[in-house]
């Protein structure tokens, strides 16, 4: 029941954050990231089945290049991510299958919605070229107006569109 | 020495990726940590109940944005090359943060959180990072269909300095104090939102006290 006590104070976790992408921009000359991997895995999975398909539209041809579609930082820095939450939930003993939802929710409509919303924050990231740590916190943190811009809508877009699901957690 | 160092450049690009895993257990280890891998936190923003993205989010920024002013302010970086790594297309992010924004709520988590939740064992979490690379497929398909608009409203890496025709440490210190006004009115929308029973949470623990999810949250 105390389970929320076993998290970081959320100012501390903020500042230990804020170093992670302070130490990728002094050793990589960018921040952080994540949208572009789970991409770069599905051109992969395009790639193997089609390639001529994949080479016949310039967005996915140009992810696969000549290295392929996984030889990138980003799919590097996100499997150190699986391994960093599994380790951070695992060293805390709140390692656990389930579909999370409210109590009276199907977890069907629930992986549906899960799936819907991960659709549209693919296509989004791809269009405002980065997500929420991709652009907001770490083109935020470097003053950019477009990540601020990017940051604020996604604020908007989220409370916009609250009321509406808001049965998935009932 | 100037940093960034070229990490992936030439026959340094293995170790480049092995500190890129590196930075990323670090990036997932503190995201789970802050208990942003929990679709309960992560959506509470939303609903008023729980502003821990907001704490996390703005003192991440701070933190990262004072180090680099610090670290370009002692030669140590260069900010500008930094800089010019995110250049501005003002209409394809502002339409693309609202559209991130509601898949956000639709699913519960952002791109990077989804990862953390699923490492985790979340298995909606998992739906959500297929559904990513569907959407990220989708739009290229699509990119040509798009036009000129994934492009529009372009001007280079803009930054704030420059638009308020303010020096880098001045914008710094005003956004460390837009952020310190946001995070004293999360503990006053928590605190109102508690008082008046969770809207999202409806049927939810009726025995537990008013209040009680923002206590055991900080």
């Amino acid at each position: 029941m105390t389970e929320d006590g076993k998290f970081w104070n959320p100012y501390v976790a903020g500042v230990a954050l804020g170093l992670v992408v302070l130490a990728t921009y002094v050793t990589m000359g960018h921040g952080v990231g994540a949208a572009s991997a789970s991409f770069r895995v599905g051109v992969a999975a395009v790639n193997a089945v089609a390639p001529e398909h994949v080479q016949g539209v310039p967005a996915l041809a140009s992810t696969v290049g000549t290295r392929g579609a996984l030889d990138s930082w980003i799919v590097f820095e996100v499997l150190g991510m699986v391994l960093g939450g599994a380790l951070g939930a695992w060293s805390a003993g709140r390692l656990g299958r389930e579909v999370a939802r409210g109590p009276t929710f199907p977890a069907a409509r629930r992986v549906a919605l899960a799936i819907a919303g991960g659709v549209l924050m693919g296509f989004a990231a791809r269009l405002a070229r980065g997500c929420t740590s991709g652009q907001a916190l770490s083109g935020g943190a470097l003053m950019s107006v477009g990540a601020w811009a990017f940051m604020l809508s996604i604020f908007v877009g989220g409370y916009g569109a609250a009321w509406f699901v808001r049965r998935q957690w009932r | 020495m100037t940093f960034p160092i070229e990490s992936l450049a030439g026959d340094r690009r293995s170790l480049g990726l092995a500190l890129a895993v590196v930075l990323g257990v670090a990036f997932g280890f503190v995201l789970e940590r802050a208990g942003l891998g929990r679709v309960r936190k992560l959506v509470g923003q939303f609903y008023g109940y729980d502003m821990t993205v907001l704490r996390v989010l703005f003192s991440a920024i701070v933190t990262a944005m004072a180090g680099a002013v610090i670290l370009s302010g002692l030669g140590v970086l260069d900010l500008a090359f930094v800089q010019a790594r995110y250049p501005t297309y003002l209409w394809p992010m502002i339409v693309g943060g609202i559209v991130l924004g509601a898949g956000f709520v639709l699913s519960g988590y952002c791109p990077g959180t989804c990862v953390v939740a699923a490492s985790t064992g979340k298995l909606d979490a998992l739906a959500t990072v297929g559904g990513l690379a569907l959407g990220g497929l989708a739009y290229a398909e699509l990119e040509a269909a798009l036009g000129a608009f994934p492009a529009s409203g372009a001007q280079g890496a803009f930054t704030l300095s420059q638009w308020l025709g303010l020096p880098a440490p001045v914008v710094g210190a005003a956004v460390a104090l837009l952020a310190l006004g946001a995070f004293l009115a999360a503990g006053r929308i928590e605190r109102l939102v508690a008082g008046r029973g969770d809207p999202a949470r409806g049927a939810e623990p009726a025995s537990a006290p008013a209040g009680a999810d923002v206590a055991l949250s900080r």
